[in-house]
């Protein structure tokens, strides 16, 4: 029996475990996929958490529920990859061998890296929303707060969802409406990119969302660490923007395992081919999801796009033919502005986000950088189709493929 | 892509001024490109600078961390050589293409 081994069973991981448990021959290949956790997490319902506009109950299922029958599954913590025995060590000694390996073991939030951060006023008034327990003890804080200056900050770059942050701001501010307190509240989004968004008509877009909406945006802020006492951030030119209430999105890096393994960059993400999605230093290893160190975002869509990749590739690969699947780095990212509406962005590695309709050439239904409802609709529906088709990885009316079809391009 | 002469050499740049060959750089260039920028380079900053050049080369994507790790200098000590904009103005001196945070 030959062996294919997945690590990590989030989006990327289970998808790729449905796709392959499908096309491979039973008698000859036997599939194990690994996680620690047992819950499967909606992560993008995370943000709608603290403004009381999802549960708990609507961002978690057990995650055996969406392994298909057939495949091994093992829930344990991964001690670490041999890469070049081709085997993967678990907690506790248990060793599985590996022809194929697929290593989708994400990125994880690390307070820990930044100074004061994790420290006494961790979770009392200041969170991240990227964890469920993050979301639910900020919604908490929320029920109670009367007002203040709200900082919602990026330590690191890259983060997992790079348009998460501005969606915070723009729900925060219509929460604060809603509640009546808006005139209360100073909402200040602190990054360390030049401009709220990193390609240009992008951030020209959402600058103009956020100036209409009176957001403050401080850039090139670059956290060094945060002062408990005097409830600031500090920078490493040591510039100091002071908070009552700090929302934050922690540095962000792979899987510990990874370093372990001696297979990650400083920031333990794993060096792949951008193409291809193998990893650099070994044919029999792929790299899917947030645990490879592409140059495009950290985003479920990436995850779903690329899996599309390395399951043509693997395939060839298997077959002893030459892999032909070349991913272009496509992210498709919801945008929430809050009161109803919702923006769209589409690129990839070469095409920053531009305006058109998506996914039909001039029908849309949605618009692509524009602020509309139909494109919050998208966002709503998008959960039931994560949980129903996404993960079970059957096909969407969707390329993984970036299409410059039904978009416009922009000159100057 | 426009043409600029910097320290007596013509050179291609691109909008915001970054050379746009690496190949084409010269120390004199890095000088007075510090120069415009306000920074008087010292044998530190060179440094920082083949560091960039050396990593740009290997294909490697930069940031204030990897550089902060480099045991050249730490990320504090990068904001005091390149006050502002630590690895935009360092990108911009040593010649290679302006950082992108390709998000």
């Amino acid at each position: 029996m030959k062996k294919l081994l997945i690590l990590g069973g989030g989006t990327a991981g289970t998808i790729m475990a449905n796709k392959l448990n499908k096309a491979l021959d039973k008698e000859a290949w036997d599939i194990t996929i690994v996680d620690r956790e047992k819950t499967h997490y909606y992560q993008p319902g995370f943000l709608f958490i603290p403004f009381g506009i999802y549960n708990k109950q609507d961002v978690e299922k057990p995650k055996a529920n969406f392994f298909p029958p057939g495949v091994n599954v093992i829930f344990s913590d991964i001690d670490k990859i041999e890469a070049e025995e081709n085997k993967v060590i678990l907690d506790g000694g248990r060793v599985l061998p590996y022809d194929y390996l697929i290593v989708a073991t994400g990125t994880h939030s690390r307070p820990d890296e930044t100074p004061g951060l994790s420290g006494p006023n961790w979770y009392k008034n200041i969170f991240d929303f990227y964890t469920l327990e993050g979301a639910l003890a900020l919604k908490q804080f929320l029920k109670s707060w009367e007002g203040g200056k709200l900082v919602v900050a990026i330590t690191e770059i890259p983060f997992k969802c790079p348009v998460a942050p501005l969606e915070f701001v723009f729900l925060a501010e219509a929460f604060f409406s809603e509640m009546g307190i808006r005139d209360k509240v100073d909402i200040s989004l602190v990054t360390p990119l030049p401009g709220a968004f990193t390609k240009p008509l992008a951030t020209k877009m959402l600058s103009q969302l956020l100036t209409e909406k009176n957001i403050k945006v401080v850039t090139d802020f670059y956290i060094e660490k945060v002062d408990n006492e005097k409830n600031t951030l500090v920078s490493y030119d040591e510039q100091e923007v002071p908070f009552d209430l700090l929302t934050i999105v922690p540095m962000n890096m792979g899987a510990e395992m990874i370093s372990r393994s001696g297979l990650g960059d400083d920031m333990n993400y794993i060096p792949t081919d951008k193409h291809t999605l193998q990893s650099k230093a070994h044919k029999n290893i792929f790299v899917l999801g947030d645990a490879a160190d592409l140059p495009t975002s950290k985003a479920g869509s990436v995850a779903h796009f690329s899996a599309d990749i390395v399951y043509e590739n693997l395939l060839s690969a298997i077959d002893g033919r030459p892999m032909t699947a070349s991913f272009d780095g496509h992210a498709n990212c919801y945008i929430e502005t809050g009161y109803g509406k919702g923006a769209l962005i589409d690129f990839n590695y070469e095409t920053e986000p531009l305006p058109g309709t998506f996914p039909l050439p001039g029908i849309g239904p949605f618009d692509l950088l524009k602020n509309t409802s139909i494109n919050h609709y998208g966002k709503i529906m998008f959960r039931w189709i994560y949980w129903h088709i996404l993960l079970k990885g059957k096909e969407l009316p969707v390329e993984s493929e970036m299409t410059m079809a039904g978009k416009r391009k922009v000159t100057g | 892509m426009a043409q600029e002469t910097i320290a007596g050499k013509n050179v291609a740049v691109d909008q915001e001024g970054y050379l746009a060959n690496p190949e084409e750089w010269t120390k004199e260039i890095a000088g007075e490109m510090a120069k415009d920028i306000g920074i008087e380079l010292t044998d530190k900053h060179l440094e920082v600078i083949d560091y960039l050049r050396e990593q740009h080369a290997q294909g490697a994507q930069l940031s204030i961390r990897k550089v902060g790790k480099s045991g050249i200098t730490d990320i504090k000590g990068l904001y005091k050589l390149f006050p502002g904009g630590p690895l935009k103005h360092s990108s911009k001196i040593a010649g290679i293409p302006k950082p992108s945070s390709c998000v």
